[in-house]
């Protein structure tokens, strides 16, 4: 009993830190009135990157912050889009998400053999307590600082203030462009991580498949955890909790056929959703391009 | 001048502008890794148009995601992103393939029933997340990508389910033959129809190698009746003003909540009626167990937004997209470019696009210089 208890938070924790990661860069940017759903696209990239860079470089520490520079680079795009040219943000993000996955493999055959897959990074990134992937506890870190820098610095009333309206920041003397510029970057950053932390502890090389849906379930932690660190934090405790039942309990204790055990995540969110925390209220001016001297 | 300005202020033209750009981001991005851009285009140009059967190919690839184009654009008329076309799509070919195995009727009454089990599920599985929306406050982006998994995982259960599973494969039973809705059916498996089409080089490309199906013309119709319902009906307006401005539709008696429930069951439905198409349309006329999604709604989400939301120029994207993406593997046979460089060029088209308020902007500027040349 003692030992499944352990293995279902183990193996939670280990779900949970690529979401963490993406789902703090979608808070950030969103609090910023820049809406992100180009999260999964700069998962992608961040993850063959991060898995590239540690496979030449041998050192997983290089591949993790290679990995959320690629992120970064990505988000540098997303921002000149939303914020300097007043683009669409829902199209621009989504055009990441071709972007992305498309540069990851493209670069992975051009790289790795003409493979979509990298080889196996030779030094994973290390565990602490035993079994527990250090990206974790960053994740946990990023969080609580994230927190702090939102809710207790003069930096994060700056940016929650042009996400809720960003005309009486203007008036204030805040620099609206630079504000949203370095939240989405920040945010690119993020999500990079959450790429290569999936690539370089939890699996140890790039495929196809190393990141499928990870930036949408973050994008739906963040809308869920109502646009917070603390709620976004919760909302992926929740899902990779309910993945990693899934998981255990397929272990073939219980006579349910694996594909209705991995509908669970999913409905369980759906009920939690329903029961507990209803309307979700977004940042004010999230999605709204900001036009200097309009209302 | 004047004119110049007007052309430049079409969506048409920042769309193809749009694609220009995206293609030349795409060459550039050639060049650096060493291929030659302009061997690579003409590969993809061969790879669509060189042979009938090539553009028949295109043709049949478009055919769904022009739908679900279409279901993704209506729902952005009511202001809703309808992340979830992906597991309408898969819920109705769940439902179509069910239906088609189980039912064995002429195909007069068959066809219009495997097709309407289709469009039935993906309206229901859209209309959940209207509901949901509308009465619990739920983003329908956060549902919609549940409602993707769950679909998902329901569409492996039943490949694997011992009533539908085809020993020995990765796919489902296929559907009865009286459902198919492949044209020339009979022509393609009779031996006076493959002796006559010996004879005829183009014909026998076509039919033989590809499923003419009727799922374009479907597509086309449908394009129409959805343009017809948003801007002719008074459902349409109501729905449109539910995208415009939520508060002002409510004031004028325009029930939001009815109206995003209403048009995201519709969305659902279409989606639902590309998947059950695809079903009766092409072999193996079955569904397969995924391991990745398909992305046929995904790709709808890309169609929909190159097309401005608008339901007519949902077709002509949708085949652009089809023919990228069914020409992108010309490229990796022809020349040995890695063929993501399609989802590459796409994921700039689309940014680009989402720069469309740039060309109009120039146009201004242009408009304002020639104004002050002219004095």
């Amino acid at each position: 009993m003692l030992n499944s208890i352990i293995s279902i938070i183990n193996t939670t924790l280990m779900y949970s830190a690529p979401l963490v990661f993406g789902a703090m860069g979608g808070v950030l940017s969103e609090c910023s009135g820049v809406i992100n759903v180009g999260i999964e696209g700069m998962m992608t990239f961040g993850a063959f990157v991060g898995a590239g860079v540690g496979f030449y470089s041998q050192n997983p520490w290089f591949g993790l912050l290679a990995g959320g520079l690629a992120g970064a680079l990505l988000a540098i795009l997303h921002a000149i889009a939303c914020v300097t040219f007043k683009a669409d943000q829902t199209i621009s993000g989504m055009a990441l998400n071709f972007i992305g996955p498309g540069l990851a493999l493209f670069l992975c055959r051009l790289f790795f053999n003409d493979m979509t897959m990298t080889d196996r990074v030779p030094n994973k990134l290390p565990k602490v307590f035993g079994s527990v992937d250090i990206t974790v506890l960053i994740a946990l870190l990023v969080t609580i600082l994230l927190w702090f820098f939102l809710y207790k610095t003069k930096f994060g009333l700056r940016i929650r203030s042009v996400g809720e309206n960003p005309a009486a920041a203007d008036t204030l003397g805040i620099n609206v462009s630079k504000v949203r510029y370095a939240s989405v970057i920040m945010s690119g950053l993020l999500a990079g991580l959450g790429g290569s932390s999936m690539t370089l502890a939890v699996i140890s090389q790039f495929t196809p498949t190393a990141i499928s849906g990870q930036g949408f379930i973050a994008l739906a932690a963040v809308i869920f955890g109502k646009w917070t660190p603390h709620g976004a934090y919760g909302a992926c405790l929740l899902f990779a909790f309910a993945q990693a039942l899934a998981v255990i309990l397929g272990g073939g204790k219980i006579d349910v056929p694996s594909e209705i055990l991995n509908m669970l995540p999913y409905v369980l969110t759906i009920i939690v959703l329903v029961l507990f925390v209803g309307k979700s209220m977004a940042p004010k001016a999230n999605g709204k391009p900001y036009r200097k001297g309009t209302r | 001048m004047q004119t110049t300005v007007k052309i430049l202020k079409r969506p048409f033209t920042s769309t193809l502008f749009a694609i220009l750009c995206g293609l030349l981001v795409a060459g550039i991005i050639l060049i650096v890794s060493g291929y030659d851009p302009i061997a690579a285009l003409g590969a993809l140009f061969r790879g669509i148009f060189s042979r009938p059967k090539y553009i028949f190919k295109v043709i049949e690839k478009s055919t769904p995601i022009i739908l679900t184009g279409i279901s993704v654009a209506f729902a952005f008329k009511t202001g809703l992103f309808n992340m979830g076309a992906e597991g309408q799509y898969i819920i109705g070919s769940v439902a179509s393939m069910i239906v088609g195995v189980k039912l064995n009727l002429p195909p007069v009454i068959q066809i219009p029933m495997v097709i309407l089990a289709g469009m039935l599920a993906g309206a229901i599985y859209g209309g959940l997340v209207g509901i949901l929306k509308a009465r619990f406050g739920i983003h329908e982006v956060i549902t919609g990508i549940m409602f993707n998994w769950i679909a998902f995982y329901l569409c492996n259960f039943v490949v694997d389910s011992q009533i539908f599973h085809k020993p020995n494969t990765m796919r489902s039973l296929s559907i009865n033959e009286s459902g198919f809705t492949t044209l020339f059916y009979k022509w393609k498996n009779s031996k006076e129809g493959i002796e006559y089409l010996k004879h005829n080089k183009w014909l026998s490309d076509i039919l033989l190698k590809t499923d003419v199906n009727i799922g374009i013309i479907v597509a086309i119709v449908v394009a129409i009746i959805v343009w017809f319902l948003l801007y002719k009906t008074t459902i349409g307006y109501g729905i449109r003003a539910v995208g415009l401005n939520s508060k002002a539709a409510e004031f004028a008696g325009i029930g939001v909540k009815r109206n995003i429930m209403a048009a995201m069951t519709i969305s659902g439905a279409i989606c639902g009626l590309a998947a059950a198409l695809t079903i009766t349309g092409t072999s193996p006329h079955a569904i397969f167990k995924l391991g990745m999604f398909e992305n046929v709604g995904f790709n709808g989400l890309f169609v929909a937004l190159i097309a401005h939301t608008s339901p007519i120029a949902c077709i002509l994207s949708g085949l652009f997209f089809g023919g990228l993406s069914y020409g992108g593997n010309a490229l990796q046979m022809d020349l040995g470019v890695p063929s993501e460089i399609i989802s590459i060029t796409m994921g700039s088209i689309l940014f680009f696009v989402s720069l469309t308020d740039v060309v109009p902007m120039l146009a201004d500027r242009l408009a304002k210089r020639g104004n002050k040349n002219a004095k």
